[in-house]
């Protein structure tokens, strides 16, 4: 506000964007996570950003019969260095998506606190949601304004899923760091442990599952991915901090209450002391175990 | 030698102030019900797409009489600015007060400007707290004044007949279907004779504490406003309490006092929020 007129900025009072992201660019671009430049790459005794900042890591998502379902580990890392055991990585985007974030952790939830806010804003303004194509779009283009930090090690890889109202059915889509924007089908994952996890995914994933089943099996994979990947926290069952479930139906999306997770992930580990490598995929000769 | 054309200051912010006043009584009204779960807002109008009740933000909802342009303005702006406090800050820091204030300093500044015309809206801004002591109702006015409004308020049409059938009728702490029937019942209420106005024609929202999502603005529409209105043949008559029941809110029921002749001047002569008002003469 300048000087001797205490009334709104002009620029509140035009017309103009229904993106806040724009808006926010002209009229706060400091605000913005990618105003943050680095003028060279960082590197601290022979370290580079990337070993400087925790870094979340693995994130699975599935689409089951009526809906999606996303999980995310809870660990955080910087470099050999357990950053965080409870981090929570999988947001609710709106009533009906959510997003979960690999990658810089500082950044990602910038990120993420930024997409929420662009989908609330355009569905204040414009009176209407944005189609879940519109949203995936959006949050490319944010992405995109971070390829400059991203060139410096400090990535950040989101992956998006919700339910679409108009098709009556769960997406899920994946990012590249420069923003492209990639629909997935039935399953995916991202992040350090997400070769492990998908490759649980596709052993265990099946058509036709219920939303327990899924859940069951996107908790399975995150197991399969802590297994194998150092950066990927396990169900710490000490501590009892269990994976961030998100599950959204046409009736909207809400995080899977953390009782109801630890069931699941109490089963699951219950398994694994029988079977430590998990449940055991049928063979299409029929070759018994 | 043509006589120098003098226009006293006087004049010509009554001369303004009235230019406002004729715009907002052209519409219709908006009542603002205050109920044991949070605020009610309801309005006659037939559109579906143009709205005067809207969400600004996780508490704090807008209603607006007279122009639309301008007062669709002041929303865009009113969501700018509570998203990006928001952001900047956190979503707690958000407060319906701070939003009043930009609104006053906004309205009152175009109105005592010359070279503008003064913004032909009068406006609501509510928000809710975590129990009904906590809710809060202002009420800006064309030329930035802001008013505590408690209990119900109504502003644009024949506002000074709503009031006298909202003054007769309130209970304080009463459920949604109740406050809803006493807010269609009032936008019914004519000077001779009473209608039914239909539930298509109305538009209604609720800024309801009890909702579990963060964001508690809610549209009330189609099947459920049918339910929560009831069978309604005849003008509500239920409510049979007839007023006194102990309401604090002057602001609001200082239409009722006698019909002055502009229709929309409720400015309350001792509303306690207008420690800051601009040159704004009320007649």
């Amino acid at each position: 506000m300048s000087g001797v007129d205490p009334r709104l900025p002009a620029s509140y009072l035009q017309l103009g964007t229904s993106s806040f992201s724009d808006f926010l660019a002209a009229e706060a671009p400091g605000l913005l996570p990618q105003s943050r430049r680095l003028d060279q790459p960082v590197r601290s005794e022979g370290r580079s950003a990337g070993d400087l900042a925790p870094h979340a890591t693995t994130i699975v998502a599935a689409t089951f019969d009526g809906g999606v379902v996303m999980a995310g580990d809870r660990r955080a890392t910087m470099g050999n260095v357990i950053a965080q055991r409870d981090i929570e990585k999988v947001f609710p985007a709106d009533e009906f998506s959510c997003v979960g974030i690999a990658g810089t952790a500082g950044l990602a939830v910038e990120m993420v606190r930024l997409f929420q806010t662009e989908l609330e804003h355009y569905e204040k303004i414009e009176g209407t949601t944005l189609s879940t194509d519109g949203k995936a779009n959006r949050l490319a283009a944010l992405i995109r304004n971070n390829l400059g930090m991203a060139m410096q090690g400090l990535a950040v890889v989101p992956l998006f899923a919700g339910y679409d109202v108009r098709a009556d059915h769960g997406r899920i889509f994946s990012y590249d760091v420069t923003g492209g924007r990639y629909e997935e089908t039935a399953f995916h994952s991202v992040g350090s442990g997400s070769l492990f996890a998908r490759g649980a995914l596709k052993k265990l994933y099946r058509e036709g599952l219920d939303r327990e089943g899924c859940v069951e099996v996107l908790v399975q994979a995150l197991y399969d991915a802590a297994d194998d990947d150092s950066a990927t926290g396990g169900p710490d069952l000490t501590r009892r901090i269990f994976p961030v479930v998100h599950v959204i139906t046409a009736e909207g999306g809400g995080r899977m209450a953390d009782a109801d997770v630890a069931a699941v992930a109490d089963r699951v580990v219950g398994g694994r002391m029988r079977r430590p490598d998990g449940p055991l995929a049928d063979l299409e000769g029929g070759a018994q175990a | 030698m043509s006589m120098p054309y003098y226009v006293s200051p006087e004049q010509l912010m009554k001369d303004r102030a009235d230019y406002a006043r004729k715009g907002i009584s052209r519409g219709r009204s908006v009542v603002v019900v205050q109920y044991a779960d949070g605020v009610l807002f309801v309005s006659e109008n037939p559109s579906q797409a143009l709205h005067k009740v809207s969400e600004i933000y996780d508490r704090i909802a807008f209603a607006a009489v007279g122009r639309y342009n301008e007062f669709e303005n002041l929303r865009i702006a009113g969501v700018r600015l509570a998203d990006m406090r928001g952001y900047a800050y956190d979503r707690r820091d958000v407060t319906g007060r701070g939003l009043a204030n930009a609104y006053a300093q906004t309205l009152g500044t175009i109105f005592s400007s010359g070279g503008e015309k003064p913004y032909e809206v009068e406006i609501f801004v509510a928000e809710i707290g975590d129990a009904a002591a906590d809710d809060q109702v202002y009420r800006l006015t064309y030329d930035g004044q802001v008013a505590d409004e408690h209990d119900w308020a109504v502003m644009g049409g024949e506002n000074d007949v709503v009031a006298a059938y909202l003054s007769e009728h309130y209970v304080a702490g009463s459920d949604l279907p109740t406050a809803l029937r006493l807010a269609a019942g009032a936008l019914g209420h004519g000077q001779d004779s009473d209608r039914v106005i239909p539930a298509s024609d109305l538009e209604v929202a609720v800024l309801d504490r009890t909702r579990s999502q963060q964001r508690k603005f809610a549209r009330v529409l189609g099947g459920r406003l049918a339910e929560l209105l009831g069978p309604r043949e005849t003008p509500s008559t239920e409510a049979p309490e007839p007023a006194t029941t102990g309401t604090t809110g002057t602001a609001g029921t200082a239409g009722t006092t006698g019909p002055t002749e502009p229709p929309v001047s409720p400015v309350s002569p001792v509303s306690p929020g207008s420690d800051e008002p601009p040159i704004a003469p009320p007649p």
